[in-house]
């Protein structure tokens, strides 16, 4: 669970490091896309090891839900959980199957396309149009597109803000399964709070900035 | 003081139980959780009702014997003290308290507030110990040195007394702390390195068996513990778990 989510962490940033370059330059949005989308060893390789991690994850987190709720057959009539613990830390289930209704909408807004256009409909030129090699890449004029619908981006800062909730206790909660404490957990703490707000943030304030500048159509 | 307990009441392991409220009065601040409850039994003694059953023995925080899960929180509102040690000035005139036992698969109710911590035994059988000959040559301890920081921190896993409240505290009912302690105390000391690679792996072993729930790092059982013993031991128990499984 805990090495699954580590992977995980790491993708995250992988994933914001590109998304961002679409506030930033439209042109290293599309270039970076374009080599993710086509790279013989990112989608042969790494793509399936990613899919398997995300499925492995979820598939984890409900195996240790159900063993921990069957450890405690009969249920408190009173129980604080508050005076001890954070919510975040006793609701990982609820905060994850949240994260995983969003990857399902995400899967159906970006991966589902893609994978019907390059490898069903063949077209790996990553260009507006196939047969304009003038056209440019379409890679940022479709997520531009997606992030046209106000509910969409409600779903998406929801779905984010629920991310940032799970990675509060998930990432820190990680380095402990392992067996990392010592002199430097306290630091590493403090990286991992500081991750856990700021790249979910940084999703929001892309989807946001997508949303409020919109290419003149 | 006048109070209002709601008691988990069940007549033995088998019976389904309820919640039986108690009005007491008479009650000082100055008196102990347990003392409070001797005081209720009396008056049940008294009126020819069955009295409350529950853990005690030492009275004095160092047996592990009480438990009580109460108002939600195991050994009470107070912290680092044990049910026996927690004061009635803690509540307030008029109060509700809710006592319940410590609830977890592995730990079933025997009569009322009293539940079987045996489990506990049973992983600290499965390895929390270390074989020495006693046949008359036996090397004093004190002849092999230990670092002062590890015996410090064997010392305070050493303090575990094994009330259970860690189970109870968690919202998984995992026996992580506890067992992370026994395995922390020998784990740190030269002692217990010979027999460290199957002393992990057979108390992690027993402790699955016993059906307790996984760690997910909640916390709460550090904070709840009377004896304040570190989630330190966790990490520590899951890197000797790491290493003994690669070590076959």
């Amino acid at each position: 669970m805990a090495l699954s989510g580590l992977f995980l962490v790491f993708f995250l940033g992988q994933h914001f490091t590109i998304n961002v370059t679409s506030v930033i330059s439209p042109d290293t949005f599309n270039e970076w896309s374009h080599f993710m989308g086509t790279n013989l060893l990112v989608q042969a390789v790494l793509q399936p090891i990613l899919i398997f991690g995300v499925i492995f994850h979820f598939v984890m987190g409900f195996i240790l839900e159900i063993r921990n709720r069957n450890a405690r057959a009969i249920k408190y009539k009173s129980y604080k959980g508050n005076t001890n613990s954070t919510w975040a830390s006793r609701n990982m289930i609820i905060s994850g199957l949240v994260i995983l209704a969003f990857l399902g909408l995400h899967f159906y807004d970006f991966w589902a396309p893609e994978m019907n256009i390059k490898y069903f409909k063949g077209d790996m030129s990553g260009l507006l149009d196939p047969d304009d090699v003038n056209s440019g890449f379409r890679y940022y004029e479709e997520l531009v597109h997606k992030f046209e619908s106000p509910i969409r981006v409600g779903i998406y800062c929801l779905a984010f803000i629920l991310l940032a909730v799970h990675l509060w206790h998930g990432f820190a909660s990680s380095f402990q399964s392992v067996g990392f404490n010592n002199k430097y957990s306290k630091a590493l703490k403090g990286f991992t709070k500081f991750y856990a707000v700021a790249i979910p943030l940084g999703f929001i304030f892309i989807a946001l900035y997508l949303h409020f500048n919109q290419l003149p159509h | 003081m006048k109070l209002t307990l709601k008691i988990w009441r069940q007549a033995n392991a088998q019976a389904k139980g309820q919640m039986v409220t108690y009005p007491i009065d008479g009650i000082e601040g100055d008196m102990s959780f347990l003392e409070m409850l001797d005081v209720l039994n009396e008056d049940l003694i008294n009126k020819g009702e069955e009295p409350v059953v529950f853990d005690h023995d030492c009275r004095e925080g160092i047996c592990g014997s009480c438990s009580l899960q109460i108002n939600g929180e195991p050994h009470g509102p107070d912290r680092l003290v044990t049910t026996c040690q927690l004061h009635m000035r803690m509540f307030n005139d008029g109060d509700e308290i809710v006592i319940e036992p410590f609830r977890a698969k592995a730990f079933p109710v025997i009569k009322d507030l009293m539940v079987d911590r045996s489990s506990f035994d049973r992983i600290q059988q499965a390895g929390g110990y270390i074989s020495v000959n006693t046949s008359g040559n036996t090397i004093d301890a004190n002849a092999i040195p230990v670092e002062k920081e590890d015996a410090d921190d064997s010392f305070y896993a050493a303090t575990c007394i094994g009330c259970g409240a860690c189970v109870a505290a968690c919202k998984n009912a995992s026996a992580m702390l506890f067992t992370s302690a026994k395995i922390s105390q020998y784990a740190l000391l030269p002692q217990g390195q010979v027999e460290a690679t199957t002393r992990v792996l057979n108390m992690v072993e027993q402790m699955d068996k016993e059906g307790f729930g996984n760690c997910t790092n909640t916390g709460a059982c550090e904070i709840e513990c009377p004896k304040g013993i570190s989630l330190e031991n966790i990490a520590r128990m899951n890197r000797e778990y790491l290493s003994a499984s690669l070590e076959g």
